[in-house]
């Protein structure tokens, strides 16, 4: 007990957590192993109806590491329209989530700087902003579809319309949210608009900026997913609907993984650059 | 020289009354100037619009009515010829110490090298006794005290012609008052500025400054009085007590703020002409101070 409680919290946390994932994957392990035994002798009635056939189900842990694996030893393989490895459908998804989050945040931010400064533009777009805010993503996509003509192109403008609310509504708000102090400051120097902009406002308003871009990437990499399995071709969400109908449920649940690992680095990243420019006052 | 350095004629601020026709006018008929290298303080109740007059001169707020002339020239908008050291310090808390000197003396010198830039800031912060290390740090890393004299520096560092300091002392303890009321004293006498300061304290008023106007309360507050303080410089802390004419100065600035403050506010009150009455102790007519008498009470 005195050898536990002598430890930091965080190795106590760190040993906590590898006992649920083992007990955790203990459990999924015993319960499929126990389900998969049948007594062998099937009825008429079942033999008629296929019951004889395999059963698709829910595969073990220890086949999804196997092909975790098989996956990540050889990541970039393309093998033709419908066999890429895991990293280049990873890549295809990234890159759409990336073209389309840094167009958002492009107009996002000198938009939010604009709306965040002049009351007058604040009351002129709220309306369309709260209109447009609520709105899902996917609902754009058959308009998407229709106007650009363009899947590839649909899914990146899906990607835009979702992650630019956040960074357009933190930008306004972090914006009009300056100290009057600080601008006074630049006013007093004789700082022109640009000056003020980027050596006051900006640096003021970086931390509530960069929770919104936080949110927002967040959110991309939530609706890639979802607009992958709609536009089809590559990318992530693509492979995780293709594994379905192919039944590998298998490397469905290794994809939901890779999802979320990819998800948490992004987020990392952000948090990372958020600590950059915090302050204290 | 007829028309002083600078010169405030007229000067009101009037706001629009949401009960009513009549504007709420917070001080109007504001009339007073100020010589080149003078120190003055202003004093008055909160309410009376003492930081407003300040916000003024610095270019930060406009007034209703009257004009600020410096220099024979119109204040119009804010100027890195006034320097403004703000009650709440204002320093830029992701900036460290020395950069928020630099990006004031940055904005002022734009042909300077970085070099330049940087040599010059840390003369000032060295002059406040910041330049030891402290300079590196954010200003939410540094004490009330430190952060003024960050401020101060910055403010001294672009060499207005013009220093503004609204209660710069008012959030700091007393012993670290004392030392940065040294130090600014020192940096005046050093470069002979000119310095217009809004203060609440009436020993600090007089350890400070050459001349001490006293507003009436508002509405309608106006600049009653300009109390010379008359004691001659250097002043030591412990020694101007000493003076015979700081306890007259000092009965005047308590008695004007505890009552004739009030006595005198509202319009009617105003002279015809507008200017402050002038306030001149003359030589002592006895060697000490009138000491206030005790009396022993007997039951």
């Amino acid at each position: 007990m005195t050898a536990v409680s002598g430890l930091s919290l965080r190795a106590r946390a760190f040993i906590l957590s590898v006992l649920i994932l083992a007990v955790a994957l203990g459990i999924w392990e015993l319960s499929i192993a126990s389900s998969a035994g049948g007594d062998g002798k099937l009825t008429e009635y079942e033999l008629l109806t296929g019951g004889g056939a395999p059963k698709a189900g829910v595969p073990p842990p220890s086949e999804v590491l196997v092909k975790a694996w098989e996956q990540l030893s050889d990541p970039f393989y393309d093998a033709g329209p419908n066999d890429k490895g895991i990293g280049v459908q990873l890549g295809y998804s990234l890159y759409r989530v990336l073209s389309g989050y840094l167009l958002a945040a492009a107009i996002a931010i000198p938009l939010g700087f604009l709306i965040g400064m002049s009351p007058l533009m604040y009351r002129a777009l709220d309306p369309f902003i709260q209109i447009l805010k609520p709105i899902s993503p996917l609902a754009w996509m058959p308009l998407a579809l229709f106007v650009i003509q363009d899947s590839e192109a649909s899914a990146i403008f899906v990607i835009f319309i979702c992650s630019i609310w956040p960074m357009l509504i933190n930008t306004a708000f972090g914006v009009a949210g300056v100290r009057k102090d600080w601008v006074n400051v630049a006013r007093t120097h004789e700082l022109g608009p640009f000056k003020t902009a980027f050596l006051v406002i900006l640096p003021a308003a970086a931390p509530t900026i960069l929770t919104g871009m936080r949110i927002s990437i967040g959110i991309a990499w939530l609706v890639i997913v979802a607009a992958e399995m709609l536009v089809g071709g590559t990318g992530i969400g693509y492979f995780v609907w293709n594994e379905w109908n192919n039944l590998d449920l298998t490397s469905v649940i290794f994809s939901i993984l890779m999802i979320g690992l990819v998800g948490m680095a992004l987020d990392a990243a952000f948090a990372h650059a958020q600590k950059a420019v915090a302050f204290n006052e | 020289m007829n028309t002083p350095f600078l010169s405030i004629e007229g000067l009101a601020k009037r706001f629009p009354s949401p009960d009513g026709p009549e504007p709420l006018t917070v001080f109007e008929n504001v009339n007073f100037g100020i010589e080149r290298g003078e120190f003055v303080c202003i004093i008055g109740h909160s309410g009376c619009g003492k930081s407003t007059i300040m916000n003024v001169l610095a270019g930060l707020d406009e007034a209703t009515d009257g004009v600020v002339i410096m220099n024979q020239r119109e204040v119009k908008g804010p100027s890195l010829d006034r320097g403004v050291v703000f009650q709440n310090y204002s320093l830029l808390p992701w900036l460290s110490a020395l950069k928020n000197v630099t990006f004031a003396v940055a904005a002022r010198h734009k042909d300077w090298s970085k070099e330049q830039v940087r040599a010059h800031s840390y003369k000032y912060l060295e002059m406040v006794g910041l330049a030891d290390g402290a300079e590196h740090r954010k200003p939410s890393q540094l004490s009330g005290g430190m952060r003024q004299r960050v401020s101060i520096a910055r403010a001294f560092a672009i060499q207005p012609e013009l220093l503004l300091l609204d209660e710069p002392f008012g959030a700091l303890d007393a012993l670290t008052r004392g030392t940065i009321q040294d130090e600014l004293l020192k940096i005046w006498r050093g470069t002979e500025q000119t310095v217009f300061m809004i203060t609440h304290d009436v020993d600090e008023a007089i350890y400070l400054a050459d001349r001490i106007l006293l507003m009436t309360n508002g509405p309608y507050a106006r600049v009653a009085e300009s109390v010379e303080v008359g004691i001659p410089r250097p002043r030591a802390r412990d020694e101007i007590v000493e003076h015979p004419h700081y306890y007259k100065v000092r009965n005047h600035l308590v008695h004007f703020l505890a009552r004739r403050s009030k006595e005198m506010a509202g319009r009617e009150h105003a002279t015809a002409s507008g200017r402050p009455e002038t306030v001149r102790f003359d030589e002592p007519d006895d060697e000490r101070p009138a000491a206030p008498t005790l009396y022993a009470v007997n039951e």
